[in-house]
């Protein structure tokens, strides 16, 4: 994914001049105080809004320049996880992870059923298959919007503060299913949080896959091997990209005082 | 407070008949083109069809019922009750039997759409939709423009039907009019252009109810209070529309049908 001098303004610019690349198999964590269009270059991704101006390309097709129509089949290449999850409510937690699978056959088969139980295994929630929405709780829809993402193995995931508004423990739960899809799968993903804890949680565990569980990365092992970096917004501007080292040694008074 | 701009007004205006005349050319094109979602448009004729049968039906009725009574004084003066059946027929069926039920199946489903469209929106459920490569205007607007459209008529019908039973009730029991004669004057009243004039009317509500509803509903924005003005704002501008484009229809067949 490319984004090349990207632009968009509302009543007032939200992104001006915004450049950066998304290699194959690499995370990039979005970060930035609110209000400073971190989403919005999630929606500008998926081709859900258009820039005024500057290119993106996404798995080689220049999505600025394609039609609504044309963008349909591009996005089911790509995973996203809304903030507030956005599972439709009057339809049962299976039917919402299997939500692109029926698209294309128009009913639940026994191998759907089967993707099903097995996505929902992965965010451990194969027992929610039943429920409806409304009966979750809030941690468990985001698990479930993933699994929704995921079902297809995409080879783009976008996360749209999966740990918003959630406890603590609830939070590292979410980030270690990202972290198992990241070092499981290789997706390449764009993930915008607040969370400082959740960036540098990200930044220094892997998933192992031995124990089932994610781990600090000891010694022998450079974070860089992770494949992670961190892009920072502020006032319409990328103001910082690179890795943890390279944020953490970074002088940029602003970033500081935002990391501290 | 900031000054009113009458450029921004006409602006916002010009953009919101450009969005609902696409979304409105979309939900017809997208009928020739795949995939064709069946069992939603089932699901939504039975939601609107079925669902709306009991208001339809006690509307027909009393307005039937209350248009003998109210014209047989009139006629009676004229020494014409014989021609209640007539009257009622003609009304019911170029007229009150269309527009009743159009205002009434706007009331109650334009709002329906618009709320839970608005409420898919503002929950960004709709964006999710897009997102996984679904495409709302086919998903969502055409089968609810399909199923109001063929509801509306076979409801509009029932309508007529209903509504001149009425008539015949009231002219039977408080008039004391013969059944064979109310019912031949009805019958015989109508020409094939008033028949072709209340069977056109529904195509054409059924397809304002449904698109104002759904263009309301997808344009909503501004939380639970957006989802509240986007219904009421479907309802009304649903029914002005039906009122206005009934006018234009009854002028357009009367001049066709040379009345």
């Amino acid at each position: 994914m490319r984004f090349e001098d990207v632009s968009i303004a509302f009543d007032h610019p939200v992104l001006e001049g915004i450049s950066f690349q998304l290699p194959r198999g690499e995370t990039k964590i979005l970060m930035g105080v609110a209000g400073t269009g971190k989403t919005l270059i999630l929606k500008l991704a998926l081709g859900l809004l258009k820039p005024d101006s500057g290119h993106i390309d996404v798995l080689g097709n220049e999505i600025t320049a394609m039609r609504e129509q044309e963008l349909f089949a591009l996005r089911r290449n790509i995973g996203m996880v809304f903030q507030e999850s956005a599972l439709f409510d009057s339809l049962t937690v299976e039917e919402n992870v299997a939500y692109r699978l029926i698209e294309e056959t128009g009913r639940v088969t026994e191998e759907i059923h089967e993707r099903v139980l097995e996505a929902l295994r992965f965010v451990e929630l194969e027992h929610t298959v039943s429920l409806f929405p409304a009966e979750l709780s809030g941690g468990m829809r985001r698990r479930v919007a993933i699994a929704r993402a995921i079902i297809t193995q995409p080879e783009v995931l976008l996360y749209d503060s999966p740990t918003g508004g959630l406890d603590p423990v609830t939070s590292d739960r979410i980030i270690e299913l990202i972290v198992k899809q990241r070092d499981v799968y290789h997706t390449s993903s764009l993930m915008v949080t607040h969370r400082l804890q959740d960036a540098f949680t990200m930044a220094s565990h892997y998933f192992d896959r031995q124990q089932n569980k994610m781990l600090p990365v000891g010694d022998g092992v450079d974070c860089g091997d992770l494949n992670t970096r961190f892009l920072i917004l502020r006032d319409c501007k990328i103001i910082f990209e690179g890795n943890a080292a390279e944020l953490l040694r970074c002088t940029d008074p602003y970033i500081r005082e935002y990391l501290s | 407070m900031p000054l009113f701009s009458p450029t921004e007004f006409a602006k916002e205006q010009v953009l919101a008949v450009q969005e609902y005349s696409l979304l409105a050319g979309r939900s017809l094109s997208n009928v020739f083109t795949q995939p064709r979602y069946i069992a939603d448009t089932l699901l939504q004729a039975d939601l609107i069809g079925v669902g709306s049968l009991p208001i339809v039906v006690l509307t027909g009725f009393f307005t039937g019922a209350v248009l003998a009574l109210q014209t047989s004084s009139t006629l009676q003066q004229f020494g014409s009750l014989s021609l209640t059946g007539k009257l009622v027929s003609l009304s019911m069926v170029r007229e009150l039997g269309p527009v009743l039920t159009g205002l009434m199946v706007a009331g109650r489903n334009s709002s329906g759409m618009a709320s839970e469209l608005g409420s898919m929106k503002v929950t960004e459920q709709i964006d999710a939709m897009r997102a996984m490569g679904v495409d709302p205007s086919k998903k969502l607007v055409t089968p609810r423009v399909i199923a109001t459209v063929v509801m509306l008529f076979f409801l509009s019908i029932i309508s007529d039907l209903v509504g001149l039973t009425g008539g015949f009730m009231i002219s039977f029991t408080l008039l004391g009019l013969d059944a064979s004669q109310y019912w031949t004057t009805a019958y015989q009243a109508l020409r094939f252009g008033d028949v072709i004039m209340g069977l056109s009317k529904p195509v054409v509500f059924g397809f304002i109810i449904a698109s104002i509803g759904c263009y309301y509903g997808l344009s909503a924005k501004g939380g639970t209070q957006g989802v509240g003005r986007a219904t009421t704002q479907a309802v009304v501008a649903a029914s002005v529309l039906i009122l206005v484009s009934d006018f234009f229809i009854t002028r357009l067949l009367m001049g066709f049908f040379q009345y």
